[in-house]
């Protein structure tokens, strides 16, 4: 198994009565109330949340970005990787993502990400994600190309990683006279790329149809399932077995001495009201053309309020359904042999903490996590078979071999 | 008020232009008057239409990508779909038309002259977008909701209500959010104006009537006087007691100036 860290990187440090009476905490909500003093200070705990992780037996440390909004501070991944290929040794870099949409030139993020997979020695996995409906708004990119944008970029990065430069590229949205960057990923035949995603098929299809691990987002198990499904029905007509090295969860998981004070923290998962995206405005968070058109009924009903939000439960739902996990790790550990044995993910990510967990408490949960949960954990995903993309040196993807530098890396 | 319930009879077709299929409807008798919707799509039935009616051939086309014409992959720009109702007139083989445009279908009635400086009789414009306000912003729809911003068009909501109920069924948001996608296709960015319109506005000859709602809350009124001023043989006039959606909100006081104005050529 490939066993991550993750946290969305709280701007924990706001007032939450302000973002209620405004009803939405994303992309309008004033930066008035962010408070650089705070957030200078979470910056840094959250880099030694990283240290910390890799410290106690994480394999990698997963990281994302969005804008304008405080249930994450972080606003480019890419800086967090930089910092991270610097300071850590031995995990992977596991970007999920960078929201390929929003670059309005890949190659500069192909330069990026070449950069970091070179200082970290090839640690770097470079997921890549469509972004979320309101930092469409935040950025100005149009909502209705999304997906045409995220395609045609993802494209153009692999090129200009695989193939040798100069070359012109001439796409719908991106044209480059010349690509020809002269920095270049260390790992070949270039990092892998994982998708992660909740709630698109049309996401689930592609990731399948390019042999990319799909990473699911805290989806309930049946749902978990059904994704499975799709994405092995998809490998099968691609001509391949799809099996636990496409597979990945990202399980919030909080753990602590002892169960009340676990369910509590736990809680904090809800703390922008349980939604992914932030207290999420309606409008601004399913832009026209952004979301896949299976659900524009449902879509269209929640912006006016009518129906809920598609990507959302409620806490007790989230904890029957084991999309939130709690306890002692004695407790915890049942319920991810459960996770293990029903959906066969082989790569987990752990989101520990979020919302105003104290900076000790989320230390106490990364050290038992890494004292007594990943080992069980580890043993579990022997038992059962769930070998990572790089224990089963998995190919890097429906068009190119497994890697020949990082062979039988962890 | 005016009353909402009419039974217009139209004549619908699906005519081929520009690869894609549009959806023309025609009715009336009289001097041909290409009629260009808003941005949120048109109901059928309009007492507008039903005056306008009276005394035109009045050819309605839903815009490509917008109330159940096809949605044409290609088209990026509101140019581009000016440049598709050109084709669409040649087709037909349409002369001497007058152009109405209310709103974003202003947009593309001033692109349409500015293509053709002499070649339509008329040309009307309600509430046009296209051009960047000197003061003030285009109201922005991708920060509200489909109910609020066809709300924002009306000075009086109980018109709004009476047109779309006051709580619009489901299927009407999703033609609405349909609508806002390929507006967004052709107008994201600059959002809802051209910079290059206004210069080539000066070469228009076709006279131009600019009408603007005295209560428009989604095109500044100063837009209308930018209008005005670019286009060198036009004039403007205000009608009372409507918004943005004039022809929705006082049908008959459009229609008389309408009427009128085209008339006179």
């Amino acid at each position: 198994m490939h066993l991550m860290y993750f946290t969305e990187q709280p701007m924990s440090a706001y007032p939450a009565d302000e973002g209620r009476k405004r009803g939405a905490t994303a992309l309008m909500f004033s930066n008035r109330h962010f408070d650089p003093v705070a957030g200078s200070r979470l910056y840094n705990e959250y880099l030694e949340h990283y240290r910390l992780a890799e410290e106690v037996g994480f394999d990698g440390i997963m990281l994302n970005e969005h804008h304008n909004a405080p249930f994450c501070m972080q606003a480019k991944c890419n800086v967090f990787a930089s910092i991270l290929a610097a300071v850590t040794k031995r995990v992977k870099i596991v970007l999920l993502g960078n929201p390929l949409p929003l670059a309005d030139n890949p190659v500069r993020l192909a330069e990026e990400l070449a950069m970091i997979d070179m200082v970290s020695r090839g640690r770097l996995v470079s997921g890549f994600v469509r972004g979320g409906g309101q930092e469409q708004l935040a950025t100005g990119v149009n909502p209705a190309f999304n997906r045409e944008r995220f395609e045609e970029a993802h494209e153009l990065i692999v090129r200009a990683w695989t193939q040798e430069g100069p070359f012109r590229f001439e796409g719908n949205h991106y044209q480059h006279r010349v690509v020809n960057p002269w920095a270049v990923p260390l790992q070949k035949p270039h990092p892998r790329i994982w998708i992660p995603g909740v709630l698109s098929k049309e996401t689930i299809i592609w990731a399948a149809r390019q042999r990319y691990p799909y990473i699911a987002l805290s989806t309930a198990i049946d749902a978990t399932k059904k994704i499975w499904e799709l994405y092995d029905s998809v490998a099968a007509e691609v001509g391949y077995t799809g099996g636990p090295e496409n597979r990945g969860y990202l399980q919030r998981c909080h753990v602590a001495e002892t169960e009340e004070k676990a369910l509590a923290n736990a809680r904090q998962f809800m703390w922008m009201q349980g939604e992914f995206t932030g207290l999420a405005h309606p409008v601004w968070s399913s832009p026209s053309g952004y979301f896949s058109p299976s659900y524009r009924k449902a879509f269209v009903e929640y912006a006016v309020g009518r129906g809920s939000n598609p990507r959302a439960a409620s806490f007790e739902d989230q904890l029957r359904d084991q999309q939130i996990i709690a306890g002692t790790p004695k407790t915890v550990l049942p319920k991810f042999r459960r996770l293990l044995e029903e959906t066969r993910p082989s790569i987990l990510g752990l989101w520990a903490s979020d919302g105003f967990v104290s900076n000790q408490d989320a230390t106490t949960c990364i050290r038992l996590l890494g004292q007594e949960v990943l080992p069980a954990v580890r043993e579990m995903g022997k038992e059962l078979g769930l070998w990572s993309p790089f224990e089963a040196n998995a190919p890097v993807s429906i068009s190119q071999p497994a890697p020949v530098a990082h062979r039988n890396g962890a | 008020m005016t009353p909402t319930v009419s039974t217009l009879a139209w004549t619908t077709e699906e005519v081929r232009v520009a690869g894609s299929s549009v959806r023309l409807r025609t009715t009336g008798r009289g001097a041909p008057l290409l009629v260009l919707h808003h941005d949120i799509g048109t109901p059928e039935q309009l007492p507008f239409y039903e005056a306008l009616a009276r005394r035109f051939t009045v050819l309605l086309p839903s815009h490509p990508g917008y109330d159940g014409s096809e949605r044409p992959a290609w088209m990026r720009s509101v140019r581009d779909l000016a440049v598709t109702y050109q084709a669409l007139l040649a087709a037909r083989g349409s002369a001497d038309v007058s152009l109405v445009g209310l709103g974003f279908g202003g947009w593309i009635a001033a692109e349409m002259a500015t293509m053709s400086p002499r070649a339509f009789r008329r040309l009307v414009l309600v509430g046009a977008m296209g051009i960047k306000p000197a003061a003030g912003e285009i109201l922005d729809q991708a920060l509200v909701s489909y109910i609020d911003y066809a709300r924002a068009g009306f000075a009086d909501q109980a018109a709004f209500d009476r047109l779309f109920g006051a709580d619009p069924p489901t299927p009407q948001l999703e033609q609405w959010d349909l609508n806002r996608e390929m507006t967004f296709r052709i107008a994201w960015k600059p959002y809802m104006y051209n910079p290059t319109l206004p210069p080539l506005l000066e070469g228009v000859q076709t006279e131009a009537l600019v009408v603007w709602g005295d209560d428009d809350r989604i095109v500044p009124a100063g837009c209308g006087e930018q209008y005005a001023r670019a286009l060198p043989r036009s004039r403007l006039a205000v009608v009372e007691g409507a918004g943005h959606l004039v022809d929705m909100e006082q049908p008959e006081a459009l229609a008389k100036l309408i009427v009128q104005f085209v008339a006179e050529s």
